[in-house]
């Protein structure tokens, strides 16, 4: 592997795109759907968001023309990689009735090899927690393993930090540092533009040697490190995580989850939009003969009132009980779980909050109450 | 999409159905393909009804009897209601096992207190099954069992049966009673006080609802039991058994990987937070 | 009939009397006699006087009231070292509940008459005893309240 940077030409993107098809590949990357940006099949860079900047903060999103042609020059749209690797809606088997009783009836699928194109890197790190999540334990989700061993990884390092990022908090950011097959930083001067290029894995080494390519200058070297230090000093929003687990802990009874729940709308966004958030439902269904049954699982949230149903009713009735539920889970319970937090920073439950309600002001608000802050503020 | 294997469950015939209590069932299940299942006392099955849906039951049987899978069922819920009238010989779906055991190797060598509340008995019975059959493993074994009414009282005839043993203490309650009942009335946690065991060498067994369950720990620690010697299995809603789905999480645990059987002390921390 | 001597031996034994002063013991003492009955007799009936009240030493005693249509209801059975009995302490006196012995039972029965006078004349005598009576009402109430949750009617 190469050890050392090395330079791409703007236009070796549009190449890298195309060796990753011809090397059977589903090439997925951003592209701009009903005023968003959103990760999806791309044929070329013409499909991607070029000259796009997206604006950000508590519930407010918009897309906004840059002054550039750069091809990364936004943060995180609603959407994540997890639908690619972790379906909204999947059919886990179907059976038929038989003299047996029943029968699962055999289905091969061929799984789908996707390269992901623009990857952040809080977004790798939801993928390590979804990993860990999915086959980490006793259990293994064979959906999610099957695409996830054959995925190629295109991170892209920020140059720029949007409105509701904390990933610097978080530890998950703005660099990419590992898990990738490449890492781009995208160098845009008013001469010239380019991409220096980390190599993470033989499979990414194998890609470049497609590219023309060349190692890095020192100038460039640093004109990529400038724009990492861009990003990690525009970083809309903080959160002391120290003794963050403790903290929420200690609070499960605080008011202030009283004063969220008179805000939250219970509509779920949050869970939906966050990249690592993992819930379920199952559902058992039979066509009108009851001889075919299938189960599908689907995308679930905490926030729903059902989530929490056993017979004589739901555990968590209260929209109070439901966001504490899914805060301390991503915060809290989350480490001692899976041993990481479930947060990686991306700002989009921040973003994407009818109401704007702010992961960061509700652990500030709880950690003030206190008596101010333990430990440094990161 | 291909199968889902974690998922899938395997198709066991129903060779008899015993009617408990008005709205409670047990079912003795076969596997079709005739593998045993092996499992320890305190661990569940999801059981599914063909198109209806799936229920985490636990074992209710003996589990030295892997070819014969015993649930006791109560009729609550459209599966489970499905589930229970299933007839004999018809087929239904099970996953498992799943969950955590009753730490019946624990107690090797110390008084047992096995203590149930209404239908919580019957995932406790596997525990008793496998104590007196290896009875002289243990100290003494005392059994308290609380339910609603008299005509609520499961397996009340093994009630009876474990009651005539020399080497067993049962004491029955219920919470209110009319008509014939010569035994206690009262809530189960009265019966506490009364044990005759080796406070400081015992070990509890406790399954019931939550809150029978809370009362009964303050009562067990009013006698003198530590938090560390009760052991208690948790209920919340579950729909993969398997970690995935985020259903049962209790505090930081997911019932279906890290319970249903906790000890009390480490999970005492979440234990009465509202709506947890 | 056994000696007031005895009686205090008896009466240091039930955990109702535990830690009290030996003093107060035997005025207790001088309260008590040794009673039996059989089982299915009835120790009380509702609505008389409560005249006096009970340490039970061996037996059961179920705690009754009749509902038209339902016939008796037993709300909580009581065991040896129970206390059977407390309307004897409050006005005015008298049985909400039947009392019916269950099995053959053997108790203390102590003479409320002369029990309130000793406690009316001895304060620390009065106190010590109602402070013995408030636990086991607040016992038998949150009891009482569990049982009204119907705990094992939803889950």
């Amino acid at each position: 592997m190469a050890e050392k940077s090395q330079v791409i030409e703007r236009d070796a993107l549009d190449d890298l795109l195309k060796v990753l098809r011809e090397q059977g590949y589903e090439v997925i990357g951003p592209t701009i759907q009903e005023s968003a940006i959103v990760y999806d099949r791309i044929d070329g860079v013409s499909d991607m968001p070029v000259g796009w900047t997206d604006v950000q903060d508590g519930g407010s999103y918009r897309l906004k023309k840059r002054t550039d042609e750069s091809r990364f020059g936004y943060v995180v749209g609603p959407h994540s990689w997890k639908k690619f690797l972790f379906p909204p809606e999947l059919r886990l088997w179907r059976a038929k009735r038989d003299d047996a009783g029943f029968k699962i009836l055999e289905e091969r699928e061929q799984t789908k090899k996707y390269a992901f194109i623009g990857v952040r890197s809080c977004e790798l790190h939801a993928i390590f927690i979804q990993d860990r999540v999915f086959m980490g334990g006793k259990h293994v989700d064979p959906v999610y393993k099957s695409r996830r061993e054959k995925i190629f990884i295109v991170a892209v390092n920020c140059a720029e930090a949007g409105g509701t990022c904390f990933c610097v908090s978080m530890k998950t950011g703005p660099k990419a540092q590992s898990g990738y097959d490449l890492a781009l930083t995208e160098i845009v001067e008013r001469e010239r533009h380019y991409f220096t290029v980390e190599v993470g894995s033989e499979r990414g080494q194998e890609v470049l040697k497609e590219l023309q390519h060349r190692e890095a200058k020192h100038d460039e070297i640093s004109a990529a490190e400038g724009r990492t230090r861009n990003a990690s000093e525009q970083m809309g929003r903080t959160m002391d995580i120290n003794d963050l687990k403790e903290l929420l802990y200690r609070n499960y009874n605080h008011e202030r989850w009283e004063n969220v729940a008179e805000r939250c709308l219970s509509c779920a966004n949050c869970t939906m939009v966050c990249p690592t958030c993992f819930c379920t439902t199952v559902e058992d269904v039979t066509d009108l003969t009851g001889q075919y049954a299938e189960r599908l699982r689907r995308w679930d949230s905490c926030f729903t009132i059902d989530f929490s149903y056993i017979h004589g009713g739901s555990l968590r009735k209260s929209a109070k009980s439901r966001y504490r539920q899914w805060m301390t889970h991503k915060l809290a319970t989350w480490i001692d779980q899976f041993g990481t937090s479930g947060c990686v920073g991306c700002g989009r439950c921040i973003t994407w909050c009818p109401v704007g309600i702010d992961i960061t002001e509700e652990v500030k608000a709880i950690r003030e109450s206190e008596g101010g802050t333990h430990g440094d503020q990161t | 999409m291909g199968t889902f294997e974690p998922m899938v469950p395997e198709a066991y015939r129903v060779r008899k159905v015993i009617r408990e209590l008005a709205d409670t069932y047990t079912l003795e299940l076969e596997s079709v393909s005739g593998s045993p299942l092996h499992y320890a006392p305190g661990q569940f099955n999801m059981l599914y009804a063909f198109g209806v849906g799936e229920v985490p039951i636990s074992m209710s049987g003996d589990p030295s009897q892997p070819h014969l899978l015993t649930h006791t069922v109560r009729a609550v819920g459209p599966v489970t209601q499905a589930i229970c009238a299933s007839g004999r010989d018809s087929v239904v779906g099970v996953r498992g096992p799943f969950g955590t055991p009753w730490p019946v190797e624990k107690a090797v060598g110390k008084d047992v207190v096995i203590m149930a509340g209404g239908i919580g008995l019957a995932p406790l019975r596997p525990a008793i099954y496998s104590i007196l059959q290896q009875r002289e493993k243990f100290g003494k074994f005392v059994l308290l069992y609380g339910s609603r009414a008299p005509e609520n009282i499961l397996f009340e005839s093994e009630l009876h049966e474990w009651r005539s043993r020399f080497d067993t203490q049962v004491n029955l309650t219920v919470d209110s009673a009319s008509g014939n009942w010569k035994g206690n009335v009262g809530v189960v946690s009265t019966l506490i006080s009364s044990i005759d065991v080796d406070v400081s060498n015992s070990l509890v067994f406790l399954c019931g609802p939550e809150i029978m369950m809370h009362f009964s720990i303050l009562e067990l620690i009013k006698r003198g039991f530590s938090k560390n010697q009760i052991y208690l299995s948790m209920e919340r809603n579950m729909k993969c058994a398997i970690g995935f789905c985020g259903h049962c999480q209790f505090g930081p645990t997911f019932i279906c990987k890290e319970g249903a059987v906790f000890r009390f002390d480490q999970i005492e921390r979440f234990f009465r937070i509202k709506e947890i | 009939m056994v000696t007031r001597h005895k009686m205090s031996a008896l009466l240091r034994e039930a955990p109702l009397f535990q830690d009290l002063d030996e003093r107060i013991v035997d005025l207790l003492a001088g309260c008590a006699t040794n009673v039996s009955f059989d089982a299915g007799e009835m120790i009380y009936r509702e609505g008389e006087a409560a005249k006096q009240f009970y340490e039970i030493r061996r037996g059961d005693v179920a705690l009754e009231i009749f509902v038209p249509g339902r016939g008796p209801v037993t709300i909580e059975t009581l065991h040896e070292k129970d206390v059977l009995g407390w309307s004897w302490l409050i006005e005015p006196y008298r049985w909400h509940f039947e009392a019916r012995a269950l099995t053959r039972v053997s108790a203390i029965s102590f003479d409320a008459i002369c029990i309130r006078g000793k406690c009316e004349s001895d304060h620390e005598l009065g106190y010590e005893l109602m402070k013995r009576f408030s636990k086991i009402i607040v016992e038998r109430l949150q009891n009482t309240r569990m049982q009204l949750l119907d705990v094992y009617g939803h889950i």
